[in-house]
């Protein structure tokens, strides 16, 4: 039996979660005792136009971390185009603070290959391809076992259950680029090129894999549609909030007794997940930073987190986003500064050098705060990064460059006394009327 | 026809095509929207965000190169924002710039220091480190200079789209990206320095320029390159009546913005250590250098004297001296020496091409032809390297216009990659392959066929009556040589046919004849090298050439004048697609004359002055164009450095066109001729790619 990483809350609604923790939660017997492969049995039977109205009544959006409405995806795929059509899955999961993708498919493949499946009948896309994270070696065996399982018992192949329809699965691996979980980057990728994003428009569900139109979703996107097939798209719904249906596997951690993986039903009250669901900040500290939905979010304060739901709404209004499911939780005892820096260095790291904003500033921005960390830093470089980061913000050739700016600018905004307190403790003397450059060997 | 599309730029209202995309529009009005990465005729990029610009109803800053134009679309191009934002952009590019422009090739002609000058801020807040890698050279020809290098990509396209070699790419990630050859450490490409000259800042130099000058000293002459015959204009950069580079600073010329090696570098031939720099005269066995008085005066009496006693002359012209050399030269030979062995080199059948079209108007393909036309059939010929424009010209056709490409070769080619159709087949099977493609052929709207020396005599008449059976449109080109092998064919270098290719009603022998028989007196030898290889000389003839070194042939003369290089006169040459241009002198090389003024000379010596008539270039070609069938072109096209395709004949031409005496030398690109073999470029690279 497949151990839990972490326990179960009792606070969760365990829909895409429901096998985790079942023995054998990954084989096929398993999945087919806990109404495996009802959905896609079902929505053969069903016309295309409805299996995507049902996905568009779940009110689904996407769970990568832009929140695109699955449905309305789905439905700009060009039915009647003679290309082939294509399902590809990002499995690229890469965003700090971000974990729940490997466990949807370490303790239930089955459910993410029924999802690709429903979506190429809704598409009529014959083959899909699971675009994994390099660094996610191992799950590329399980994912393997379990498409081999289902081949050997006709759950993959030709002429599925009797029908017309027929689907294929392959397993996709990354070389480690956070890059290559943006869906452009990720087709270049697939198809063997170098992991840079693709010029939008067209989308993929126009243009896609190797030129053909193409379903891209994220792991958890595709997880929700057994389900939503199953019992219906209004059930799904009636679980998140008006404008959100269902849960979202929210992956908790930081400073926190209770980290892990929990599902959580969309519109659950930030301060019950922080303290109840997640166990509340250890050593009775209290709450100082919180990012919400992975690094690329701009950082609430403990004031700003005062009432909020996790929902695309809330957040929205609170000038933050939803993200990918990645809460961090900060406590007081955090240095923003460097905070600042570790988010810095993941980006500087990961920026693909396409573009120049984001490759040039994500690199000036990490020298700068590393000098600021080491106690080297000047007054004008508190401005200057904020500066840099605005100028980055929707500048860049894809959506990385806001990624690494937003924290940033957030961070140097609502946390500017702490830089300020790293002025007062500067290591080195800095003439105070000098503009002359402190440098220090870069890296 | 599709709809205009009506946008607003700047307040002022544009119409244009939709799909256009807003950069263009912009440009079409006369506003210009900073760019790196945009290049036109290129895959699109996005990648410098230089071109940012801002659209109503947009929310961000929409980069103008990718965006296409939207009706009643209402787009800004100077706003506050966008100054703001280019600023930036240049802050960043910089930061980790070296800013070497002091030393730096493209320094004065960089598109960084215009933007920064134009949009830049005037004082730097970088304070950091910047990241360094050393310079690399990666051949011969490209040295990369990766902090200067501002990954535009638009050498990675050049390379990969522009010559279908593809081999430079990008190599790690972020602020660290670096340009690299695909072969990691070094290039074994077409060396062509596409790469070089697209780059718009000093990352990518040229060995051959690198650190020599600053590119305010220099005069920039626009001429044709003489090594092979796809005509060519390159721009020569001269410094104190030195060549210093070769480029095409204007795009003028029928091959837009293409250069080959030979044509970007291949000029350094001209100041060779071994260039002759004096007449020579044979004393006692042995050529001694003399004074000009003395060799023409030599010269003049040997002429003279084998003149009036009746003895056989023979004289062999050149493939890449002007048209006015090789009119006057044949003139020289007829009237003047009463000759009439004159022969050249012949490198492809125009002869008989020109006679089975006979009839047929607009059935020459010019070199714009090539990229206009919807289909292109290539016969018999390795155009990427033996016609390296002409297969850019049917590659940028395939990329933009989506031309079929159909290739008939022996060997595999470049043209493959993107062919309709590629057949393989020896030089005798070439016409039944064609036949295969009759059907696909047929129901091309448009053709041109571009043929090599395997296809002559017989067969060029069998391939003409199979393009007219098409029932459509077919134009040809028959592939020649060198620089100037179609004008010395236009301008009666053969014994059968006048210029203009009006028979001589005479026979001659052949310039392998004339080398050969043993049966000369005399012979005269104009820029050519028949004795190459070593192949003795037949007989004991008075043998003069004309030369830049001496070659073979040079070494077996009795008299010897140090000839200049095209790029050191005046004059036309004609193209392979009979396309006419003007050379134009940008070096003196001490001790030369032009082959022109050398007969000139020797006329005046020989006292014909007054019956061969004058010898500048200018009132030769006046001559040319009074009295050559097809050369009466419009002065002002050619004088300002257009070209103008002639139309040499349109009846039979009733005379033996020889086609045993066609045959291409086959030069690939590191070759050109005997002239090839002295060029330190040219030997460099085909050194280097023996040792790796
Ligand atoms: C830099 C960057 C990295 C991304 N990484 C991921 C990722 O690892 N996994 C993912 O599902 N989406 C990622 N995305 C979002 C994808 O581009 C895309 O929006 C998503 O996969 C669409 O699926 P969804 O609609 O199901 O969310 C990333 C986006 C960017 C800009
Ligand atoms: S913003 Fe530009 S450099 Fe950064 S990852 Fe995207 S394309 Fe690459
Ligand atoms: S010299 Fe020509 S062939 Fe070689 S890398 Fe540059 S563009 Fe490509
Ligand atoms: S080497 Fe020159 S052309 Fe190539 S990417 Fe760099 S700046 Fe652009
Ligand atoms: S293609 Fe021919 S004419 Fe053009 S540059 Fe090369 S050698 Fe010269
Ligand atoms: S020119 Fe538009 S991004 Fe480079």
């Amino acid at each position: 039996m497949t151990k839990l990483y972490n326990e179960p809350s009792p606070l969760e609604t365990r829909v895409l979660t429901k096998r985790f923790g079942l023995p054998n939660s990954a084989s096929l017997d398993t999945y087919l005792a806990t109404d495996g492969y009802v959905a896609i049995r079902k929505a053969i039977e069903m016309t295309q136009d409805d299996v995507i109205n049902e996905v568009k009544a779940s009110n689904l959006r996407g769970r990568g971390g832009a929140g695109f409405p699955t449905g309305m995806k789905w439905g700009f795929v060009p039915r009647s185009s003679p290309k082939p059509k294509y399902i590809v899955v990002n499995a690229d999961e890469s965003e700090p603070g971000t974990c729940k993708d490997r466990l949807l498919m370490e303790y239930d493949p089955h459910q993410l290959i029924e999802g690709m499946m429903i979506a190429g009948r809704a598409v009529d896309a014959k083959a899909g391809y699971i675009y994994i994270r390099g660094e996610y070696r191992y799950l590329i065996d399980i994912m393997d076992k379990a498409i081999a399982e289902a081949y050997q018992r006709g759950y993959l192949g030709k002429n599925l259950f009797g029908s017309d329809f027929s689907f294929d699965c392959y397993t996709h691996t990354g070389a480690g680029a956070y890059e290559c979980g943006e869906e452009s980057a990720l087709l270049e990728s697939l198809e063997g090129k170098r992991g840079v994003p693709r010029i939008r428009p067209p989308f993929p569900a126009v243009v896609g894999a190797w030129q053909c139109p193409t379903i891209l979703n994220n792991v958890e996107t595709f997880c929700a549609v057994p389900p939503i097939i199953r019992d219906g798209g209004a059930a799904f719904a009636a679980l998140g909030v008006p404008k959100a249906g269902g849960t979202r596997l929210t992956c908790l951690s930081g400073h926190l007794n209770k980290p892990g993986v929990y599902e959580l039903a969309l519109g659950f009250p930030l301060d019950k997940m922080i303290n109840e669901v997640g166990g509340g900040i250890p050593n009775g500290r209290k709450l100082k930073a919180f990012i919400p939905g992975g690094s690329s979010c701009p950082i609430l304060t403990a004031a700003e987190c005062e009432g909020l739901t996790m929902d695309y709404d809330s957040m929205a209004n609170a000038k933050t986003m939803l993200g990918s499911g990645g809460v961090v939780v900060m406590d007081d005892t955090t240095d923003m500064v460097k905070v600042a820096l570790r988010i810095m260095r993941f980006y500087a790291h990961e920026s693909c050098g396409w573009c120049i904003p984001c490759r040039e500033g994500t690199a000036w921005l990490r020298k700068i705060l590393t000098r600021f960390v080491d106690g080297m830093g000047t007054k004008q470089d508190i401005n200057l990064i904020g500066d840099l980061a605005h100028n980055m913000l929707g500048r860049t050739f894809c959506p990385l460059g806001d990624a690494a700016a937003l924290p940033t600018i957030s961070i140097v905004e609502k946390f500017r006394d702490e830089f300020e307190a790293y002025l007062a403790r500067t290591t080195v003397s800095i003439p105070v009327q000098s503009d002359l450059p402190v440098l220090q060997p870069g890296m | 026809m599709a709809e205009l599309v009506s946008l607003t730029i700047d307040g002022r209202t544009v119409q244009v095509p939709p799909g256009t995309l807003v950069i263009d529009a912009a440009k079409k009005i006369g506003v210009e929207v900073p760019a790196f990465c945009y290049y036109e005729g290129l895959s699109l990029q996005a990648a410098c965000r230089m071109c940012l610009v801002e659209v109503e109803k947009m929310p961000k800053l929409m980069a103008g190169c990718t965006l296409p134009v939207a009706e009643g679309m209402v787009v800004r191009t100077e706003t506050p924002t966008i100054a703001k934002a280019r600023k930036s952009t240049l802050e960043f590019l910089l930061t980790n710039h070296p800013l070497d422009c002091p030393v730096c090739d493209k320094g004065g002609e960089c598109e960084l220091q215009d933007m920064v000058f134009r949009y830049g801020a005037g004082e730097s807040r970088y304070t950091e480190i910047k990241h360094h890698v050393d310079e690399k050279q990666w051949s011969p020809v490209v040295y990369f200079d990766a902090p200067r290098c501002i990954l535009c990509y638009r050498c990675v396209r050049i390379c990969d789209e522009g010559m279908g070699v593809g081999a430079l790419g990008v190599i790690n990630r972020g602020v660290v990206s670096e340009i690299a050859p695909n072969k990691t450490d070094h290039l074994e490409c077409d060396e062509c320095g596409m790469c070089i000259d697209i780059c718009p800042v000093g990352a990518l130099t040229s060995g051959a320029y690198r650190y020599k000058t600053r590119p305010w000293e220099m005069q920039h002459v626009g001429t044709i390159c003489t090594h092979c015959s796809n005509g060519c204009k390159t721009t020569l950069g001269v410094r104190n009546n030195e060549i210093m580079r070769g480029d095409n600073r204007d795009q003028s010329g029928v091959n837009g913005e293409f250069l080959c090696i030979k044509g970007r570098y291949a000029f350094d031939f001209y100041h060779h250590q071994e260039r002759l720099q004096s007449p020579l005269v044979r004393k006692n066995g042995k050529l001694e250098p003399v004074s000009w008085k003395e060799a023409l005066e030599a010269a003049a009496a040997r002429l003279k004297a084998a003149r009036d006693a009746g003895s056989k002359i023979g004289v062999i012209g050149s493939t890449r001296t002007s048209n006015e050399e090789n009119f006057y030269l044949q003139k020289f030979a007829r009237l003047g020496l009463g000759t009439n062995h004159i022969d050249h080199h012949r490198t492809g059948d125009v002869v008989t091409l020109l006679d089975a079209l006979s009839g047929q108007k607009d059935a020459l393909a010019t070199t714009a032809d090539l990229y206009e036309k919807p289909a292109i059939v290539v016969l018999g010929a390795d155009l990427a390297l033996e016609h390296p424009l002409l297969s850019f010209q049917i590659r940028a056709n395939f990329r933009h216009h989506q031309a079929r490409v159909y290739a008939v070769t022996e060997k595999p080619v470049r043209e493959d990659k993107y062919a309709a159709a590629a057949i393989r087949c020896d030089a005798a099977g070439e016409l039944a392959a064609l036949e295969t493609l009759r059907e696909k052929l047929a129901n091309e709207p448009e053709l041109v066929i571009v043929f090599g020396d395997t296809v002559k005599g017989d067969a060029v008449r069998k391939l003409v009556a199979f393009g007219s059976s098409l029932g459509k449109p077919v134009k040809y080109v028959a592939l020649v040589d060198y620089s100037n092998s179609r004008g010395a064919m236009d301008m009666g270098l053969v014994p059968e046919l006048l210029p203009g290719y009006r028979p001589s009603g005479q026979t001659g022998m052949s310039a392998g004849e004339m080398v050969a028989s043993g049966d000369l007196d005399m012979l005269y030898i104009v820029g050519a090298n028949p004795l190459e290889g070593g192949q003795p000389l037949g007989g004991k003839p008075f043998v003069i050439v004309h030369e830049m070194f001496l070659t073979e042939t040079a070494q077996a003369a009795d008299i010897v004048f140090p000839a200049s290089s095209a790029y050191e006169k005046n004059g036309t040459v004609t193209s392979v697609t009979g396309e006419v241009q003007q050379l134009k002198k940008a070096v003196q090389a001490m001790g030369t004359k032009p082959d022109l003024e050398i007969l000139g000379l020797l006329v005046r010596e020989m006292g014909l002055a007054a019956q061969i008539g004058p010898w500048t270039p200018d009132k030769v070609f006046q001559e040319i164009r009074e009295t050559v069938p097809g050369y009466n072109m419009p002065l002002p096209v050619i004088a300002t450095g257009g070209a103008v395709q002639t139309a040499p004949v349109n009846g039979r031409i009733e005379v033996d066109a020889r086609p045993d005496l066609v045959r291409s030398s086959r030069d690939g690109l590191f070759t050109s001729g005997t002239l090839g073999r002295y060029s330190k470029v040219l030997n460099s690279v085909v050194e280097g790619r023996h040792h790796t």
